[in-house]
């Protein structure tokens, strides 16, 4: 077949793929019809699934091969952001390649969970003490660097890609535990080092009918948007949230909302039980894998495409603070799209270049 | 037995099992927590939400604050705030829509760009919002339109209010403008007062007094039906103007100082000693802030980066210059001060000096030199000779101290932003570079050459706290503000930096009146501008090197190209008794500070001490720009009409930025 031939895991591209044809459906109406914002939308989704076909080809050997330096020029570009990187709204983020604009902090979404698994898979697992050590340096360094442009939502991300390596590598419970206590009580440290916007975004959260038209605008709108939609919604291209522009950033980070509000709790159902059905081929992808590396890396990868879910599922609805994650594949403008899609293209390489094929 | 770690595959496959495992159900639970969430808004709360959905009916919309005006003392107007028209269509209201548009295009200028625009905003918005077709209406185009609007339905005239400099170039290095905001600056402002305000000040007193002049910005909050028509305002907080700035600058004395100063590059500060007040601040060539409102398109604003007369650098406040002679006056000072030090005794002065055992010739600037000179006679003459030895004498480190509170080298704390600071060179700077200081670096500065730099607004800083024997008053463009509506103003109060300690209060006295002789009497190099004084000046000229000249060369100001020519100083305060103004002239490449700069501070000084009237025929010219320039202030209401000024794209109901910003 085709797409066996192609190195293509089929469940995962058939669920991608519808995914993927809701999204511009849903992108058409949250972007009040808008057919420019539309077809660009098109084709950022082609050119991921491009690239996630391009690096399905390539063997996870060779992927674990490049490991360190997809990590090296990662960190290199995040270096070379802070030096001559372009300013815009605030942060410090983007290199200007002429034609395009780009996010180093997106490959390190990649970068570290490769990096980890490489450097983990090299010894017996679970870690020694010392590599747990190595390893750690290894997330915080680039987690350090984004955090400084400032960028807190893209850093803990990056922070979980590599937590969640970790995690699966096995690292002993009572070094989970010393972690999570520490981390209990640092936290008071931690508030102080955030800006202040930052902090009200996670205050708000607790009442966000204190400044209804302020920093809890946005909350207070979503969640008339997704409740207003009831069991069965108002009908495509019905979102009055989105059309009368209570709502803000309809088309990006709260598209979910539109989505809710127009497809009902039905809608909604239907769309989570995608995206978990694909986090759990992700998983299983990681329980077949065949070697320490693949593993880790499947299993890391599938995490944090749930966690950019949730995390903007959650903050759309009202139980995270905002922190502009957009929910992948349906938000607009994602400069993430490429690195997602690698991400499943690298999924796909591990499950279709496994040695011993059990039948 | 070697310790090399086996990878026990088994147990690592069932270790990782067991994560991943846990991994999924964390994912279910997860998942679960949110479906719960959304369980409960769309079907618990759904009445409430879909209630609040039907009454979400109430939008902020908000109100720019009118930027406050800006004054000279007398009331002229520096800068103001003009309607500008916008020509507005509610789509619904409009029968045949390319009709309207056609109709339209005969009576205002439509170009593609502004029809494509249209087009695509008719697309995508609610049919009942006015939809904006050409900004920047002309006068006449704005008349047209009026004319025939009860002839056209849909058709909105909108005025919005925009900066407007009527004097045009006249101060525009201590005015500034305002220009729109840009992401750097979209940064550092606190963006909820920049609601519905598109502009900030960029420069000049705009810049340095922009809190004042941006007003708070007010709300409406306008109730709409469930399809977003407005059907009535609820709640209305008003925008409170900004202030009114009133500068200590005298619009006609600008105009003249600047007339004066005519083609060429140079600067004149002119200051009140006792109040710091700054009542002439020009730096010429000077250039037409208004193309910078809306943005100055490039071919233009590449034509002012590229002139070579520099006409966007502020040299009153960023150029900075060799003091020349006029350095002396502080020198001399300086040396009345040291102990020991015999003001009466006589020095020759052969036309050079040499430092022991070296054949280098410093020259004077009279080639015969001035025979036997002491401190007065080498003031007034402004010998050369006598202070290269006064210089080698006092030694750098006590002209350095004693220069220092005289605001060399340092800010003078004028308000106004990004003030340069000058130079004032001591070995350890020097050191601070790796280079060496060598004993002719002092030699120079005994003439204010060499390294020594000082900015226009530093001398006239210099030469008021002499004026004020010995008190610093800090430089002050704002004189005073007031609230546009209940005209409670605000005086602002001299500041003073510091008294210089003196051993003796006389030596002052002593070197105000060699000072004073410069002017007054025949061999002093400013007599030229004294001789028919109805008052005293003090003053010291200089004239300060652009191109150093060989040992064997001599220099010629007719065959020197004209930019490698001297630069004109002249410093100065009158009446010498009690003072009234101090007065600062540089002319670049101007040739002698006696001929090209002291008669420019003269008029200024006549203006400020003797009246307008005293002034050459010049002055008339200058009075009729001033009065012939529109003064906002009696136009028809200006904050009246600001209030309908927010135009649709300006009615942002949050500040869509926020949620890119990641926490």
């Amino acid at each position: 077949m085709l797409l066996e031939r192609l190195h293509l895991d089929k469940t995962l591209f058939l669920a991608l793929l519808v995914l993927a044809g809701l999204s511009v459906v849903i992108l058409y109406s949250a972007s009040a019809k808008d057919m420019t914002a539309t077809s660009g939308h098109f084709l950022r989704l082609l050119i991921g699934f491009g690239a996630m076909i391009l690096i399905a080809q390539v063997p996870p050997e060779h992927l674990e091969r490049w490991s360190p330096y997809v990590f090296g020029a990662g960190l290199l570009l995040l270096l070379a952001v802070s030096v001559f990187g372009v300013v815009s709204k605030g942060a410090q983020r983007w290199l200007d390649l002429g034609i395009v604009k780009f996010q180093p902090s997106e490959i390190m979404k990649l970068g570290v969970p490769m990096m980890l698994a490489w450097f983990l898979a090299r010894a017996s697992l679970p870690p020694r003490l010392l590599n747990i050590a190595i390893a750690i340096v290894i997330v915080l360094v680039p987690v350090f660097l984004i955090v400084k442009q400032p960028d807190l939502g893209t850093a803990l991300l990056v922070l979980f890609s590599g937590v969640f390596v970790l995690f699966l590598s096995g690292i002993r419970w009572r070094i989970i535990l010393a972690t999570l206590v520490l981390l209990g009580a640092s936290a008071p440290i931690l508030w102080n080092f955030l800006y202040e916007y930052q902090r009200t975004r996670i205050l708000t959260l607790f009442n966000p009918e204190a400044d209804p038209l302020g920093t809890g605008y946005h909350t207070i709108q979503s969640m008339i948007a997704i409740g207003s939609g009831g069991l069965y919604g108002k009908g495509w291209l019905n979102s009055s949230q989105a059309y009368l522009e209570y709502l803000p950033e309809s088309a990006t980070d709260f598209i979910f909302a539109v989505f809710a509000e127009e497809f009902g709790l039905i809608g909604i159902l239907l769309v989570v039980a995608l995206y978990v059905f694909i986090v759990f081929r992700g998983m299983m992808i990681a329980f077949y894998a065949q070697d320490a590396y693949t593993r880790l890396l499947a299993g890391g990868l599938s995490l944090i495409f749930f966690l950019h879910f949730f995390v903007n599922i959650g903050m759309v609805t009202g139980i995270l603070p905002i922190v502009g994650v957009p929910l992948p594949m349906m938000s607009y403008g994602g400069s993430s799209m490429v690195m997602l899609m690698a991400a499943f293209g690298i999924l796909m390489s591990i499950h279709t270049h496994r040695k011993i094929v059990e039948h | 037995m070697l310790n090399i770690p086996i990878k026990d595959y088994f147990r690592e496959t069932r270790l990782f099992n067991s994560r991943l495992s846990i991994a999924a159900v964390g994912v279910l639970i997860l998942t679960l927590i949110l479906l719960v969430r959304l369980v409960y808004l769309q079907i618990v709360s759904y009445r409430h939400y879909a209630t609040l959905s039907q009454t979400n009916r109430i939008k902020p919309i908000p109100i720019p604050p009118v930027r406050g005006l800006i004054l000279d003392r007398n009331g002229v107007v520096l800068a103001q705030n003009f309607p500008v028209y916008t020509l507005e269509i509610v789509p619904e209201q409009v029968d045949d829509m390319d009709a309207l548009l056609e109709e339209l295009g005969e009576i205002v200028r439509l170009n593609k760009a502004d029809l494509t625009n249209f087009r695509k905003q008719l697309r995508k918005r609610p049919r009942f919002e006015n939809l904006t077709l050409r900004t920047h209406l002309t006068e006449e185009e704005a008349a047209r339109v009026a004319i025939k609007r009860p002839f056209l339905n849909g058709v909105e005239l909108q005025a919005r209010l925009q900066r407007h400099y009527p004097l045009g170039n006249v101060g525009v290095h201590a005015v500034g403008y305002v220009g729109r905001i840009n992401e750097q600056e979209m940064e550092r402002i606190d963006k909820s007062a920049y609601r519905g305000t598109r502009h900030i000040g960029k420069l000049g007193v705009e810049a340095s007094y922009e809190k004042l002049l941006l007003g708070r910005v007010g709300f409406e909050k306008v109730e709409t039906n469930a399809y977003g028509r407005a059907l009535r305002v609820i709640e209305r907080i008003a925008p409170i103007a900004g202030k009114n700035l009133y500068l200590n600058i005298d619009a006609r004395l600008q105009v003249l100082a600047e007339r004066e100063l005519g083609k060429r590059r140079g600067a004149v500060v002119a200051m009140e000693p006792a109040t710091g007040a700054i009542v002439a601040f020009v730096s010429t060539p000077t250039y037409d802030p208004n193309p910078f409102v809306n943005g100055i398109d490039a071919n233009s604003y590449r034509a002012l980066l590229e002139d070579p007369d520099k006409p966007l650098i502020n040299r009153a406040l960023n150029g900075q210059y060799a003091p020349g002679s006029t350095i002396k006056a502080f020198l001399g000072l300086a040396a009345l001060e040291t102990d020991g030090f015999d003001a009466g005794k006589q020095i020759f002065c052969p036309g050079w000096f040499s430092l022991p055992g070296s054949r280098h010739r410093f020259r004077d600037w009279k080639k015969g030199g001035h025979g036997a000179v002491d401190l007065h006679d080498a003031v007034v003459q402004s010998c050369d000779v006598y202070f290269y030895q006064l210089a080698v004498t006092l030694g750098i480190d006590v002209i350095k101290n004693f220069l220092a509170p005289f605001g060399f080298g340092s800010k003078t704390g004028v308000d106004l932003i990004g003030e340069s600071v000058g130079i004032l060179p001591s070995p350890e700077w020097r050191a601070s570079r790796g280079q060496p200081w060598y004993p002719g670096d002092t030699v120079v500065t005994g003439i204010g050459q060499g390294p020594i730099l000082v900015t226009p607004l530093q001398l006239v800083y210099a030469m008021s706290t002499l004026a004020n024997r010995g008190v610093g008053i800090k430089p002050r463009l704002l004189r005073a503000y007031e609230d546009a509506k209940t005209k409670d103003s605000r005086t602002m109060v001299p500041e003073t930096n510091n008294e210089i300690p003196m051993d003796d209060k006389r030596n002052l006295e002593t070197m105000i009146h060699h000072l004073e002789s410069v002017v007054h009497t025949k061999k002093g190099t400013g007599y030229g501008i004294g001789y028919n004084a109805p008052y005293r000046i003090a003053g010291k000229t200089g004239t300060s090197q652009v191109k150093s000249i060989g040992q064997t060369e001599v220099y010629d100001e007719k065959k020197t190209p004209e930019r490698l020519r001297d630069h004109a100083l002249f410093i100065s305060f009158a009446p010498v008794d009690s003072p009234k103004i101090a007065v600062a002239v540089i002319v670049e490449n101007g040739g002698h500070g006696s001929s090209t700069a002291a008669p420019i501070a003269r008029k200024v000084m006549d203006y400020v001490i003797l009246g307008e009237a005293a002034v050459d025929g010049k002055r008339k010219q200058a009075k009729r720009k001033v009065e012939t320039a529109p003064e906002t202030r009696e136009a028809p209401n200006p904050n009246g009409e600001a209030e309908t000024a927010a135009t649709s794209d300006e009615q942002m109901v949050v500040n869509s930025d926020d949620t890119d910003e990641n926490l």
